[in-house]
């Protein structure tokens, strides 16, 4: 078995052993849910204007969100890796016989599935089942369900090849906080995750295709209800591909300049 | 087995008065103290030997053993460790070594020590015969077999850094750097740790360099001792020779505290 393969499915395994955690957000995941569609129900009521998303494909947009959540969020990251830079525990790391980009690439990948996979089932069983208004509307077809569940896929490798920044960044600064704060913020907003990107005003709409945030969530949610399709949908999923290819080569030379000269911290 | 030549290292340690002025000059101004962490290290290991790496805290003792591991670049200086260059070709040498920091673990939390083992056979790509025949002797020598199935977290610190050891032997390592093994056992745990370490020694004949506060260990394990204090090899040589010279009546403590004082460090 490969190393990384293994340490997928160790990390996978813990993972799914913290079920008191999954009861709890899946709490938080209704909550969450329920408060933002009451909103957006208030803004479409007062508005007569066409709205530029449906609203079975904004409900959608919402429950999707809830559901994948550990695909799209950027906080969640490794605390265990954090802290073992700070403190110099990467030590170990430093002298073992693998890639270490890789080895840590696949880590926080497990780390994300394990998450989604005590998540998505429950949340996506019950919003299907909503009354009225409230209720997840199936994919808009067969074709668009395939393109939902490719981009999906290519966002967990985004969200791991933006997330390696994080910890490259504290291989510098030596704490988390700044580099990570910056990027919850700024993904959220700018991936769309507070206010769908079809919602934000067109020079908005302008500055969040220069980042790859808006590949995280915003594209696999729009593909599901056929907000994307067509020739638009697979142009995108090129971009997104695009990121990903870029971020991981980007992310090795980062990678292997930092852990270079590292000074590991500590007696 | 091991050779180092003229190595150095020297760190930029950042320096600022107390208080806030300071702290806000700080901010503009950064002003840096330069630390010789290895000032000219020099000394020569052979195959199946065992070292006692010994000094005060901040000699020099922990940044030897990761310019020895790969982890650190000198400044200048050349090591070489059975032909490898640590540093260099780094994830290829790493296979030939065994590294434990008594502080740290490098086994997983929340899973079973024998999960983590099962990840480290994978990480080393070990063979299946080589491993059961490692995992055994291991469990054998040193009483793993009560824990192994237990998560990291729940073992006492004697059972955690016999799990460490074993852990780092399960590749068959040529050498093995031991960065403080005894720290904080008591001393039951302690002597089954220098047991475990002799046995291992005479069966594998890897060769073994350890740093310790505890003199008992170097009486129990080896006679060479490399004493190293402010970044530089003070003393390369047997034990029982500074003992005899120091006189026979002191305690191996104090023995070490003479010969500190001696040097002035």
């Amino acid at each position: 078995m490969s190393e990384y393969f293994a340490m997928f499915k160790m990390k996978l395994i813990a993972g799914m052993q913290y079920r008191a955690a999954a009861w709890a957000g899946l709490a938080t995941n209704f909550v969450w849910g329920f408060a933002t569609i009451m909103i957006f129900q208030a803004f479409y009521r007062s508005s007569s204007a066409a709205p530029p998303m449906e609203w079975s494909q904004l409900v959608a947009y919402n429950w999707l969100r809830q559901a994948f959540i550990y695909i799209w969020a950027m906080w969640g990251q490794d605390e265990e890796l954090l802290a073992g830079i700070r403190d110099g525990h990467v030590a170990y790391e430093l002298c073992r016989p693998y890639d270490m980009y890789s080895f840590w690439y696949a880590r926080l990948c497990a780390m994300r599935v394990s998450g989604t996979a005590l998540r998505f089932l429950p949340v996506i069983t019950i919003a299907l089942i909503l009354p009225g208004a409230y209720r997840l509307t199936p994919p808009a077809s067969v074709g668009a369900l395939a393109m939902f569940l490719l981009s999906l896929t290519l966002a967990l490798a985004l969200v791991v090849a933006i997330s390696m920044f994080i910890y490259i960044l504290t291989f510098v600064t030596l704490t988390p906080q700044g580099a990570s704060l910056i990027m919850y913020a700024s993904s959220e907003f700018l991936g769309g995750m507070l206010i769908p990107i079809p919602l934000m005003p067109e020079w908005l709409q302008t500055i969040t295709a220069f980042f790859p945030f808006r590949y995280l969530g915003d594209l696999p949610f729009r593909l599901y209800s056929g907000n994307i399709s067509g020739v638009d949908a697979v142009f995108q999923i090129m971009i997104q591909l695009a990121w990903i290819v870029g971020l991981i080569l980007l992310g090795r030379v980062a990678f292997r300049h930092v852990t270079r000269r590292v000074v590991v911290q500590g007696g | 087995m091991i050779r180092l030549s003229n190595i150095n290292k020297t760190f930029k340690v950042a320096q600022r008065g107390k208080g806030a002025t300071a702290a806000l000059v700080s901010l503009f101004h950064r002003q840096y103290r330069e630390v010789h962490a290895l000032d000219d290290i020099s000394f020569d290991i052979a195959e199946g030997e065992i070292v006692g790496y010994i000094g005060p805290n901040g000699a020099g003792k922990s940044t030897s053993i990761k310019v020895m591991s790969g982890i650190l670049v000198p400044d200048s200086g050349e090591c070489n460790v059975m032909g490898y260059t640590p540093w260099k070709r780094r994830r290829e040498y790493v296979r030939n070594i065994g590294v434990v920091f008594g502080q740290r673990t490098q086994l997983w939390w929340d899973v079973p020590i024998s999960d983590s083992f099962d990840l480290l056979k994978s990480i080393y790509k070990i063979p299946d015969a080589d491993y059961r025949r490692n995992l055994d002797l291991l469990t054998e020598t040193i009483g793993l077999r009560e824990f192994i199935n237990t998560p990291l977290r729940q073992l006492s610190l004697g059972q955690r850094m016999r799990a460490e050891i074993a852990a780092s032997l399960l590749h068959s390592p040529k050498v093995l750097f031991l960065d403080e093994p005894t720290i904080g056992l008591d001393a039951p745990s302690k002597l089954a740790v220098r047991q475990f370490i002799r046995e291992i020694n005479a069966e594998t004949k890897v060769t073994v360099m350890l740093t310790t506060h505890d003199m008992n260990d170097i009486e129990a394990l080896t006679d060479r001792v490399i004493l190293i204090g402010k970044g530089r090899i003070l003393y390369d040589g047997s034990f029982a020779a500074i003992r005899g010279r120091l006189g026979a009546a002191l305690s191996t403590e104090e023995v070490i505290a003479a010969l500190y004082g001696e040097h002035g460090i």
